[in-house]
């Protein structure tokens, strides 16, 4: 009897850098963005910097690619579109009662609270409600979950889906992570003096605060006892900082706990090709990282970051940042980090300006959010 | 598992291990009072959101049917879980936070308010309160299904760092309206 093994057989990212993981994994690597600078968007009274869809491309998007019979939100249709393309990729029969879909999200459709869409009841603002909806789509009829721990929802996601398939209770698990922008948002961010006025600097001396951005990525997981030629979750942990809300340890606590439990069985961090930081550009969590980073003693592996060509995408960062790397590296690519130029943390860890080559096939992804919640996720390819 | 200590509140009763705790009051009151009575040293208390101060009172409750030491540094309790699902998610810190914003000519978004609209925060403000540093999560369901919340307890313990965990349900739509229940759980 082997131990079940949990591999991701298909993702897709859908963003405003392209509606495919290779549209956005080709992108990455050339250094792109759609980060710009709205004025008086939504009537906000402060400018800010944010990549966004252009105006009419997601519903354009999805009325093509979709013919749906019933409304749906911008942000169902955003992690619709994603889901679609990746559980069409993984040949699985969605609405199998062996399958349940995971939702990673923060304020999923919040802007309902601000105004409604005609035809999508006004309980769709619920979380749950939300989730259903995407999951009906496909004619799935388990109940689905919605994994909400803030800016670490998207990894925390990963570990959520990857136990509840060791299990054995389902076969497949269809992981979605999104987030639309709003002015709820905006201002929220906006009022913690988070944002950065320039287009945001992972690591670097310069660095000013984070951009937000919108995306949906989407992992299709199965349970297998034979992982060769898969990208496998191998193992991973969610710690708390057990410090303040809405600040990261000094001391990066939970993220160092956190990197320790994922590094138990795995002695020889000699494998590891990367550790995809959250890197966020915010003074404190870069620091915070390093600084875990240093702790787990793995100074001595490259570091990098995609906040520079996404902005924080929120519940969906971690599902993305995680398949790109995983992309990156199935052609021996470690991704450059956007916007990084002089190192402005205090432990001097190897942040990747440029493409890197590498035949390893192992990366640890990290995250980090309000809430002092920490996660470590570590992947290997067999 | 083992349930060591289980504790439910709604909005006129607070009952642990199926005994009821005598209040007064009911609904955020409620809350404030058994805060007055059982607590009193937390001043943090009275800037907490309904969901917030509910999680709080009741993992207060049950850590002192507990009667362990409190707030020590010593493993088994250090790395305690805390596994938390609702319904609403943060739906009336939600609400607060859009009334600061709905008038763009009257707009004063606060970060104090901003921070409790993510659902997370309760786990965040336990683990503060008791030095936890074990895993925090918070899962978002249809509905209350215990056996769903037994099955993805369980599956936590697979971490296994994880010996103990305070989990279950939390759910406060208003500051009229909530209801809690909780369990000390061991593996």
């Amino acid at each position: 009897m082997v131990d079940p093994m949990i591999v991701k057989i298909a993702d897709n990212i859908t963003s405003p850098l392209g509606f495919t993981t290779e549209e956005n994994y080709q992108a990455v690597k050339r250094g792109d963005t759609r980060l710009q600078r709205f004025v008086n968007k939504w009537s906000l009274p402060e400018p800010f910097i944010a990549s966004l869809f252009e105006e009419g491309t997601l519903e354009s998007a999805f009325n093509h690619r979709v013919k749906a019979t019933l409304p749906y939100t911008r942000f169902e249709q955003m992690a619709l579109l994603s889901a679609i393309e990746a559980i069409t990729r993984s040949g699985i029969d969605a609405a199998s009662e062996r399958c349940i879909f995971i939702l990673s999200t923060t304020k999923g459709n919040i802007s309902l609270l601000e105004q409604g869409v005609e035809g999508v009841p006004d309980d769709r603002l619920q979380l749950s409600e939300t989730a259903r909806a995407i999951a009906r789509f496909f004619g799935n009829r388990a109940e689905p979950m919605v994994v909400s721990n803030a800016c670490a929802s998207g990894v925390c996601v990963q570990i959520v889906a990857m136990r509840y398939l060791e299990s054995g209770r389902y076969d497949h698990a269809v992981v979605i992570g999104a987030d639309i922008q709003s002015p709820f948002i905006v201002s929220g961010f906006a009022s913690f003096k988070a944002l950065s006025p320039t287009a945001c600097q992972p690591f670097s001396e310069n660095r000013m605060g984070l951009n937000l951005g919108e995306a949906a990525a989407t992992m299709v997981l199965r349970r297998v006892d034979e992982a060769k030629g898969y990208w496998q979750l191998a193992d991973g942990a969610i710690r708390n900082d057990a410090h303040h809300i809405s600040s990261p340890s000094k001391a990066a606590e939970g993220s160092f706990r956190a990197l320790e439990a994922v590094l138990r069985r795995c002695p020889l961090t000699e494998e590891l090709a990367v550790i995809n930081a959250h890197g966020t550009a915010t003074l404190y969590n870069d620091e915070m990282e390093a600084k875990a980073i240093e702790r787990a003693g793995l100074l001595a592996i490259p570091v990098n970051a995609y906040k520079g060509n996404y902005g924080h995408t929120m519940g969906a960062a971690g599902v993305l940042e995680t398949i790109l790397t995983m992309r990156g590296l199935d052609e021996g690519t470690i991704l450059p980090t956007r916007g990084f130029d002089e190192l402005g943390v205090s432990k001097p860890i190897r942040v990747t300006k440029e493409c890197l080559t590498t035949d390893r096939q192992a990366f640890i992804k990290l995250i980090s959010g309000f809430g002092g919640t920490n996660a470590a996720l570590r992947c290997v390819k067999v | 598992m083992k349930t060591i200590h289980e504790i439910n509140i709604d909005n006129s009763s607070a009952v642990i291990d199926g005994k009821r705790i005598d209040t007064s009051r009911s609904g955020s009151q409620m809350l404030t009072e058994l805060y007055r009575i059982y607590v009193n040293d937390y001043p943090k208390f009275f800037k907490m959101d309904i969901l917030c101060k509910l999680g709080f009172i009741a993992s207060e409750l049950l850590l002192q049917a507990e009667g362990a030491p409190r707030f020590t540094d010593r493993a088994d309790r250090a790395d305690r879980a805390i596994l938390f699902f609702n319904h609403s998610s943060s739906i009336q810190a939600d609400k607060a936070f859009e009334e600061t914003i709905r008038d763009r000519s009257d707009f004063f978004p606060s970060p104090s308010v901003f921070v409790y609209t993510l659902p997370n925060i309760v786990t965040g403000e336990i683990a503060i309160r008791n030095h936890y540093y074990g895993e925090t999560n918070f899962i978002i369901l249809n509905e209350r299904d215990d056996e769903r919340i037994r099955q993805v307890t369980e599956a936590a313990f697979t971490d296994p760092t994880t010996t103990s965990a305070i989990a279950g349900w939390i759910e406060a739509p208003d500051n009229h309206h909530f209801t809690a229940a909780l369990k000390l759980i061991t593996k």
